[in-house]
């Protein structure tokens, strides 16, 4: 299959490059950038004047519910809901129902995904078996099977001792170790950013410190170890600092956000809206002003969706007995551009946060527009506005506190492979 | 933040979910109301027939016998029809969903759902998904809010000190986890009590209380000069010995209401409890039943707030 691109605002946040220009695409990769290769004859032409494109979007975090949970949402639906969304990579995490704990679960999904020929999936294995926190998985063996990294999700591990091994082994083989920062006993029984909104509304809380002793344990282990660690979801500006000063002294992390914490805080939660039950919980508003401006300096890697599809009945409860988390694939580009825009970075630079940056972070090639790299892209229109419904979302979850508000900035065609799979 | 659900655009209340965001002249109208209906309560026959042929359903997914009583009378003395529910905390291992046993109670005609849930914003949810002319009151939601208690207090604090703008208020104990003293702080700020403070240890104190408008005190003394008002919390059995308190004697020592602590406030103060209160932790029997304390009187003009209510949230007042 050769496709032509015209006329399109090409946006390659790896070199910068942000011109008015053609793209030749054959074979699965990008073929030339600009003048025609020789001889080269589309088998399909697509105008894109009006629009940009950008590589497809790499999503370090995406739910997609199978095995265990397809009452919330199945592999279709949400492979479905990547593409809509201009997703083209993504990294699902192992809290599955089994967890991805051994090669043939991790197999069969990355088979199941394959053969839907939609984003490309990277499973993250299950650091502990069963994420139970007790004994480590088989990291080889399941990075055979295709895993990128090796993470613990929202699972607890008490025991730092694991921890230390789990970081010693994984740095033996070069394995990337992934955490999300929170002490499970300090947490414990919380829902909402200790606070005045928590406060106020009597929720139990979970305070700053949560996640900033895990943090002070975590990287004096990944210096200790010389582990490849990647910090899933900072929540506060005491955290973005405690990255900020372990990267200057040269420790090997990497760090990213959820989108909806660049732009909602805890007062959001304000009226019990149980969309607004987040894990980690949305905090202060100077949290989220520095997560903002993390993400803009560097310091944050880069900023995923942190895709949780959730079926209505586990929304439509009190606040406090709600399942955490938004349905993000269709919402990271809309949110992405909005955080760009109120921040007046320029496109590429904006763009990198979900392309390059993670790309990085999973190793993987891809999130660049440049000859012989992967034909993977996603043209959009920047400024056509659109209302966020449920009949909007492929996705089978209509969880997300943006219901009913404004966004601009939805993928109008998305390419995996060469292939255009959105609009399918 | 509540206000827009309990209060429509005419500025009618339509449920009762919190003493947050409750404009002054509706606590007003609500305290004036329960005026009348004290005298009601010391009449011979204490029945007016407000509510003659309203079904008002007591629903408890936390058990409570004693608010589950007041608001009971209050209905009965209403002439309403009075359905109590104790669905407990096992109603979701059945498999209903909260909404599912709200919308099943509402095809029954109901006109009125009293709801205790232990988790903060139950209510709101309630309110939030039935049908219009159906009315929700807020009968305590997990450390949220428990508004009629909250009124109720205001009742008894205007009974003895006639005006609030001149008031020192001192909510003791365990503000962490009371609902009863988020509804006070809301309601005493509303009405213009010039100073609020919360007495505890730093354990039992929630974070950024102060924005709620109150003034903090660790120190006991500080705390408990020159007040008018001794409001004492009660200290859950649970939360007496562990992570926040070391022990139920130490509480009483460092934080509770002993006559040599209460001397330090004014000399006409009042002290108040919400019930049921542990004699020995939190208020020593000699304060509790002493000539300060009001805290039966509280009980009494409890029945008449929560008839208040139903019948302004009925349309009758």
């Amino acid at each position: 299959m050769r496709i032509d691109i015209r006329n399109a605002r090409v946006v390659d946040p790896a070199s910068g490059r942000d011109e008015t220009t053609d793209l030749f695409l054959a074979d699965g990769r990008i073929a030339a950038v600009g003048a025609a290769p020789d001889g080269f004859r589309p088998d399909r032409s697509l105008e894109a004047k009006g629009l940009v494109a950008c590589p497809g979007l790499v999503d370090l975090s995406a739910r997609l519910r199978e095995p265990g949970f397809e009452y919330r949402a199945t592999l279709e639906s949400e492979m479905r809901a990547a593409v809509a969304g201009g997703v083209t990579s993504l990294a699902c995490p192992p809290d599955t129902d089994p967890p991805l704990d051994e090669p043939g679960l991790v197999e069969m999904l990355k088979r199941k995904a394959g053969a839907l020929r939609q984003a490309r999936v990277y499973p993250l294995g299950a650091l502990t078996l069963g994420l139970k926190g007790a004994k480590i998985a088989e990291m080889c063996e399941l990075a055979e099977a295709g895993c990128v990294g090796f993470f613990q999700a929202d699972a607890p591990l008490t025991d730092l001792n694991v921890l230390l091994q789990a970081m010693r082994y994984a740095a033996t083989f070069g394995h990337a170790v992934w955490l999300r920062p929170q002490d499970p006993h300090l947490a414990h029984g919380g829902v909402a950013h200790e606070g005045e909104v928590a406060t106020r509304l009597g929720l139990p809380p979970v305070p700053e410190v949560a996640e900033t002793v895990a943090l002070h344990a975590i990287l004096e282990l990944a210096a200790s170890t010389g582990a490849r660690v990647h910090l899933a979801r900072l929540s506060t500006a005491r955290g973005v600092a405690l990255v900020a000063a372990a990267k200057a002294r040269g420790v090997a992390v990497t760090c990213d956000v959820g989108v909806h914490h660049l732009h909602l805080c805890d007062r959001d939660a304000a009226d019990f809206d149980a969309n607004a039950n987040l894990v980690p919980p949305l905090r202060d508003p100077s949290d989220r002003d520095a997560l903002r401006r993390g993400l803009a300096d560097g310091t944050i890697d880069a900023v995923c969706s942190d895709h949780t599809p959730i079926d209505e009945d586990a929304k439509q409860v009190p606040f406090g007995e709600a399942e955490p988390g938004a349905t993000g694939l269709e919402l990271l580009l809309p949110l992405v551009l909005k955080w760009g825009a109120e921040l007046r970075l320029p496109l590429a630079a904006t763009l990198s946060a979900v392309t390059s940056r993670p790309a990085a972070i999973l190793g993987i090639d891809g999130g660049r527009l440049e000859a012989g790299a992967p034909a993977d892209l996603c043209l959009f229109d920047p400024t056509r506005p659109w209302i966020v419904t449920p009949e909007a979302l492929a996705s089978q979850g209509n969880n997300t506190p943006f219901l009913g508000l404004e966004l601009a900035g939805r993928a109008a065609t998305t390419i995996v492979d060469g292939r255009v799979v959105y609009p399918a | 933040m509540n206000a827009g659900l309990q209060i429509d655009a005419q500025g009618r209340l339509v449920h009762l979910l919190s003493t947050e965001g409750l404009p002054a002249e509706m606590i007003r109208h609500i305290l004036d109301t329960a005026a009348q209906f004290v005298s009601v309560n010391e009449r011979e026959v204490k029945k007016v027939p407000l509510l003659r042929g309203k079904s008002i359903f007591n629903v408890f997914f936390e058990n409570s016998t004693r608010t589950r009583t007041t608001f009971e009378i209050a209905a009965k003395r209403l002439s309403a029809d009075v359905i109590n529910l104790a669905i407990g905390s096992s109603s979701t291992a059945k498999g209903e969903t909260l909404l599912d046993t709200v919308w099943n109670l509402q095809a029954m005609d109901a006109d009125m759902f009293v709801v205790r849930h232990a988790e903060a914003g139950a209510p709101h949810l309630i309110a939030r998904h039935v049908k219009p002319g159906v009315h929700v009151v807020n009968a305590g939601d997990g450390r949220h809010a428990h508004p009629t208690q909250g009124l109720l207090d205001m009742y008894t604090i205007r009974h003895y000190k006639k005006d609030f703008s001149g008031l020192a208020v001192a909510i003791v104990g365990d503000v962490m986890h009371s609902r009863v003293a988020r509804s006070q702080i809301h309601a005493l700020k509303a009405l213009g009590v010039p100073e609020v403070r919360v007495v505890g240890p730093k354990t039992l104190l929630p974070r950024e209380v102060e924005r709620l408008g109150v003034r903090v005190c660790h120190d006991v003394a500080e705390g408990l000069r020159d007040c008018d008002v001794v409001i004492t919390l009660r200290l859950q059995n649970e939360r007496m010995s562990g992570p926040l308190l070391p022990s139920a004697g130490e509480f009483n020592k460092t934080y509770g209401l002993t006559p040599e602590k209460l001397a330090l406030a004014k000399p006409d103060a009042i002290v108040m409890h919400p019930g049921p209160i542990n004699r020995g932790v939190e208020i020593d029997s000699g304060v509790a039943d002493g000539a300060h304390s009001v805290i039966m009187p509280q009980v009494t003009f409890g029945i008449a707030v929560r008839m208040a209510v139903m019948a302004i949230l009925a349309g009758h007042a």
